[in-house]
């Protein structure tokens, strides 16, 4: 893809001029995070969530595949294979510290990567498919995670795996032979865990396929940015190497600090004690949490705790247990309309006064409160905090942004991007004040003005 | 007999389907079929193997089993709970026979006609898979005097039944048959 006034790749010795017509794999990086990718000028450091994100795949992998060297996926011996890791592996503990932080860390980046696109409205047009598709990487994230928790084969593992297959035996008719066929067996054992090593190992390298995806669509349009405001000229832009490559690195060894403090110091400070306990059939702990970055999802599968059954007949509509189900399915599943239900052609939070009060003094507790509902105990007052938490989060999405994406009055835009960041330093560029209509937002955009230059760079 | 118009509709006949169309099905159908009959061992190995079916039947020895008191086992892999009702839970559980319950059995329900001292039921609680608390001595019982699961807060009352909480059904109580006043074959 590009801008116009992207760079062009010139291959400048003997050999990258004969790779360039075989195979013109340097001039994909040149144009996808080389010196030919045109980038917004003004992204703050929200915008660093995206390449932390990949690199903290290429973290999981690398380590996930060593560890899979001294690990094996069966109940007799898994657990001790494990600790066979943290005692007797060279850096064994190093790399099993890492990966499972890194999967924690996974969390919190990709967390800042979705709060950065609802408030700044990234899943608007013509930006959708990189938002349905990060949706997707996400689901698959979650999947991969809980699979990868069940391996080391304690207790919070074992218990982890029944509970949440016994998530689908909620679902009528099929739920139990579902429940069953999932696991091989009519509770977790060899099968299930056997099963589920292989789907860990190889829903990494499918998250990198969607992830491939994710980029390709991001590059057809190219960054949002803070403002909102579409690029519109060659001024509106630098190029991402060097400008966002040493952005970017800055924020990686940030987050480098982070992540090696935690594995070096606190490695067990996300994790449950439980898990250093070998699976026991016949013993479920007192308190089942799943790891923190679920709990706000957790919350609301357990903020239902009666049946939806028409009043005064006792005829039960849908039990408690499959509501709860829905809505936590539900839940991440609305994700994917959000595109078409907020509907303001003003992007960035900064420009909408109605929806960024919704935003931080709403959704924001909101996740808080569910977030700390989830990793408590079932009992008052957590399930009553968590019930009403759920109707705000469902409230949010469906009612309040509909409504408020009619209803409210953003304030004026800035002509361009450039002008918002240094002031007015083109003549030609006026009135940028007022109410802007949908047309001229999707003004300016690289498929209207170049046509034909949208490819992406392969 | 139609060979005069077989040489037109090797291109189109007027509601444009063609003689090639028959191809195009027939081996779309034949790679369909093909394509789905190799899906299904796929799908068919992820369900339990014949070891694991084997092992789906148990013998569990009552006898010793005294009035009040309950023994832990296992059944196809999963917790199983047996025990021996005292007259006085005998009593209280057909004193809630009618009370208003969200999976309603009696007791009689549950447990084998002449034997109704020996509840048997699977130490699964029915919302999400715990294992409930009660079977063994000075753990909760729960509100009704049976089995509290602590997970999520389900109650069951002392012949199993769901009584609060989210769990939408009575403790499971599976097949099973006594092979002697002092021995049961569940499954």
């Amino acid at each position: 893809m590009s801008f116009a006034w992207a760079k062009q790749y010139e291959p400048q010795t003997a050999f990258t001029k004969w790779l360039d017509e075989k195979l013109p794999f340097p001039r994909l990086v040149y144009n996808a995070v080389g010196a030919g990718y045109p980038v917004p000028r003004n992204l703050n450091y929200m915008w660093n969530f995206g390449v932390l994100a990949g690199f903290c795949l290429m973290i999981q992998i690398v380590t996930g595949v060593v560890l899979a060297m001294h690990y094996a996926a069966n109940a007799q011996v898994a657990f001790g294979t494990v600790e066979h890791i943290m005692r007797n592996v060279n850096y064994g503990w190093m790399l099993r510290y890492a990966h499972a932080n890194g999967a924690s860390f996974f969390f919190i980046v990709i967390y800042m990567h979705i709060f950065r696109g609802l408030f700044y409205s990234s899943y608007k047009a013509p930006r959708e498919m990189i938002w349905l598709l990060g949706v997707v990487i996400f689901l698959l994230m979650m999947a991969t995670a809980f699979m990868g928790y069940v391996l080391p084969w304690g207790q919070m593992s074992f218990w982890g795996a029944q509970v949440i297959t016994g998530l689908f035996s909620a679902i009528p008719l099929v739920g139990e032979p579902l429940q069953v066929w999932l696991l091989g067996g009519f509770a977790p054992d060899n099968a299930a865990l056997n099963r589920f090593f292989s789907l860990h190992f190889l829903m990494p390298f499918v998250i990198a396929g969607v992830v491939i995806l994710h980029i390709w669509a991001l590059h057809i349009p190219g960054s949002s940015n803070p403002t909102g405001v579409e690029v519109k000229q060659e001024s509106d832009t630098v190029p991402f190497h060097p400008y966002y490559t040493a952005k970017d690195g800055f924020g990686l060894g940030v987050f480098l600090i982070l992540f090696t403090t935690m594995v070096f110091f606190l490695p067990n400070y996300l994790g449950h004690p439980d898990n250093y306990i070998e699976a026991n059939p016949l013993s479920t702990p007192a308190h089942i949490v799943p790891e923190w970055y679920f709990w706000p999802f957790y919350a609301i599968l357990r903020a239902f705790t009666g049946d939806l059954s028409i009043p005064f007949t006792g005829i039960v509509l849908i039990p408690a247990k499959l509501l709860g189900v829905i809505a936590m399915f539900g839940s991440i599943l609305l994700w994917f309309f959000l595109p078409w239900l907020d509907k303001s052609p003003v992007r960035s939070g900064h420009y909408r006064p109605m929806f960024r009060k919704f935003f931080w003094f709403g959704l924001i507790p909101t996740m808080i409160a569910l977030f700390i509902c989830g990793g408590a105990p079932a009992e008052e007052p957590y399930v009553v905090i968590s019930q009403i938490a759920t109707a705000y989060y469902f409230l949010h999405f469906l009612v309040i942004l509909p409504i408020v994406s009619q209803v409210e009055v953003p304030k004026p835009l800035p002509f361009s991007i450039t002008e918002a960041v240094v002031g007015k330093d083109k003549p030609g560029g006026t009135s940028g004040g007022g109410a802007i209509d949908a047309g001229s937002v999707v003004e300016g955009l690289p498929g209207t003005a170049t046509d034909g230059s949208l490819q992406p760079a392969e | 007999m139609a060979s005069d118009t077989a040489a037109a509709s090797e291109l189109s006949t007027e509601d444009g389907v063609r003689r090639r169309d028959w191809i195009h099905i027939a081996a779309l159908g034949t790679a369909g079929v093909g394509g789905a009959s190799v899906l299904f061992p796929l799908v068919s190995q992820m369900a339990p193997s014949r070891d694991v079916l084997a092992a789906s039947s148990t013998e569990v020895d009552v006898s010793a089993i005294q009035p009040g008191q309950s023994i832990k086992t296992t059944f196809r892999k999963q917790p199983l709970f047996v025990k021996r009702l005292s007259p006085e839970e005998i009593a209280r559980a057909k004193a809630d026979d009618g009370a208003n319950m969200r999976d309603p059995a009696t007791l009689a329900d549950r447990t084998k006609a002449g034997h109704e001292d020996i509840l048997v039921t699977m130490g699964v609680c029915t919302h999400l898979g715990c294992v409930p608390l009660g079977a063994a001595e000075g753990e909760n019982k729960g509100e009704f005097g049976g089995y509290f699961c602590p997970c999520h807060g389900s109650h069951y009352d002392v012949a199993g039944r769901i009584r609060k909480g989210p769990a939408p059904l009575n403790l499971k109580v599976p097949e099973y048959s006594f092979k002697s006043d002092a021995v049961i074959r569940v499954g």
